[in-house]
């Protein structure tokens, strides 16, 4: 086990390595697109790794947290809308250009969400639970569109990208490198919860919440946890991507891109560290290439999946480092 | 008294399996819970830890009724349970499951690993990856962990080799030494008789004999026990 987990660490090294050197290297030879399609698989490893909390530690399935996303990123919409046209909000609120704020409402906006939306559906698990997150989700989705203030079906375009201090966030390294510190930052807090008390009661519920119930720890409670984390997490990377298309459409909300992320987990390995970031390069690399050569690369992507999921059960992680955890 | 239990009646659906049992542990005292196969020795532990809840009776635990009481919270007042078959959390290393039910008290991590020193070798190893025995150390300490005021140990000894049982039995004297309330279930005669300040026998679901494990006639071991 030594051994695998040493090899792990290699691998994810690799991983980091290679996912901050492609688009320095992309930028200094003047290919701009290549670093956005790096600032694209760093911003959906983040919410993948948002959903890894719950999915890969905590066995839960949620197949909604799309609606995390997609209120990080109208938070950062709106924020960023009534800032450039000066509309204050109720109770002399002012919008705001500034990631670090948009930032924080993003993680508070989406927090409080996941309380609400885990406090229901946590009461239930296997399918329910899935079919639970899913209508939450849903509904919230249809509630975009049908709220024309923010655009509806429309979206919502954000004309200036937001501001950091002292960096220019228009210059495309600049703002991968943003989004790479974060997403960086918060894998070495899922490391650091993983190792923890807490982490291992969240994956003592996923083997046996009667059991872990018997030794003084309330599943629910641990779980209602790791859920507000995680839809916290997947909502800051909503705000970030957001901010890398200029643009917020109810899209981010959709049950397609809640099952995106399930897929980018799997591609990449559950409950692994970097399964999120390795899922997520693969994912956007067969999109790319593969959408390249054919408009149906989803077909090959879903060939891709169902390879993975009956030889590869650990995913590219699984395949590179050794399976450790998951059986 | 530490736990009193009476008159509980246990259903699992349907079908009743407890009709009436009576038990009592006092604080320090380690009583043997007998009876032959089937006679609700593991009922009236599931009954206890509010894991199968009894829908007729009364138990209190410190003088707190547990009735209604969801099964962690009747941990967290301090009955530690060690399910029977050593059920450990199987992809967690040994530190982890340790860990992940850990409240303050005498039992630390240092501690349990003082008690049982094979769990310190396994720290970082996973349980699934443990023998039979290790796995019940780690079952065991897992309770200890949790710094209970009375640790259930449903089965302990079952399936072991005879260097482990007779490693874990000496623990289980070590605690009993250090005035751990105890209620245990074995069927090792020779082993829980002169640890046991006090036996129950159950039979098909009613109490039907307490008593000092001396006073344990060849008529009761024959007619209860098959022994």
């Amino acid at each position: 086990m030594r051994q695998h987990l040493r090899r792990e660490t290699l691998v994810n090294a690799g991983l980091a390595v290679l996912l901050l050197a492609a688009p320095a290297i992309a930028a200094m030879a003047g290919e701009p697109f290549y670093v956005t399609l790096a600032t694209r698989m760093a911003i959906l490893a983040l919410a993948a790794v948002g959903l890894n909390f719950v999915l890969g530690l905590g066995g839960l399935v949620s197949f909604g947290h799309a609606a995390f996303f997609g209120i990080g990123g109208y938070a950062a919409g709106i924020l960023a809308t009534h800032a450039f046209n000066q509309e204050p909000f109720p109770f002399g609120l002012s919008g705001t250009n500034q990631m670090l704020v948009i930032w924080l409402a993003a993680l508070i906006a989406s927090g409080i969400v996941a309380l609400l939306i885990g406090l229901v559906s946590l009461r239930t698990s296997g399918v329910y639970f899935i079919m639970i997150t899913l209508a939450f989700a849903q509904m919230i989705y249809y509630f975009a569109i049908s709220w024309p203030a923010y655009g509806g079906e429309d979206g919502l375009s954000i004309y200036v990208r937001n501001a950091f201090p002292g960096v220019n966030t228009l210059d495309p390294l600049s703002f991968f490198l943003i989004c790479y510190v974060l997403l960086m930052i918060v894998l070495a807090f899922f490391a650091t919860l993983r190792n923890s008390r807490f982490g291992a009661a969240l994956q003592a519920a996923r083997q046996n919440p009667v059991r872990l119930a018997s030794v003084g720890v309330e599943p629910f409670r641990i779980r209602l946890v790791a859920f507000v984390i995680s839809g916290m997490i997947t909502g800051l990377a909503g705000a970030l991507f957001a901010d890398l298309n200029r643009f917020v459409s109810p899209s981010m909300l959709s049950w397609h891109m809640s099952g995106e992320l399930i897929v980018l987990i799997i591609l990449g390995g559950t409950g692994r560290l970097f399964g999120p970031v390795a899922g997520a390069i693969l994912y956007i690399l067969f999109e790319y290439f593969l959408g390249g050569i054919t408009e149906r690369w989803q077909l090959f992507l879903g060939l891709i999946l169902l390879a993975v999921v009956l030889f590869a059960r650990g995913g590219l992680i699984g395949l590179l480092a050794g399976k450790v955890r998951h059986d | 008294m530490l736990l009193e239990v009476s008159a509980i009646e246990t259903f699992y659906g349907p079908s009743q399996a407890l009709f009436g049992v009576d038990l009592t542990v006092d604080e320090g005292e380690v009583v043997a819970l007998m009876g032959r196969n089937g006679m609700g020795k593991s009922t009236t532990i599931r009954s206890i830890c509010r894991l199968t809840p009894p829908r007729a009776g009364r138990i209190s635990f410190g003088g707190v009724d547990l009735s209604s009481m969801r099964p962690h919270k009747a941990a967290r007042l301090g009955i530690g349970l060690v399910p029977e078959g050593r059920r450990c959390f199987p992809n967690l290393t040994v530190e982890e499951n340790l860990v992940a039910a850990a409240r303050k008290g005498k039992w630390t991590l240092e501690a349990v690993t003082q008690l049982f020193p094979r769990l310190a070798e396994r720290r970082t190893q996973f349980a699934n990856s443990l023998s039979g025995g290790e796995q019940q150390m780690l079952a065991i300490g897992r309770a200890l962990m949790t710094n209970p005021r009375l640790i259930i140990l449903d089965e302990a000894t079952e399936g072991l080799a005879p260097v482990i049982r007779h490693d874990i039995w000496a623990s289980i004297r070590t605690l009993k030494q250090e005035g751990q309330s105890i209620l245990v279930v074995d069927k090792t005669m020779s082993e829980l008789m002169p640890v046991a300040d006090r036996c129950t026998i159950l039979e098909k679901g009613r109490t039907v004999w307490t008593g000092l494990p001396q006073d344990l006639s060849e008529d009761v071991r024959n007619t209860y026990l098959g022994v």
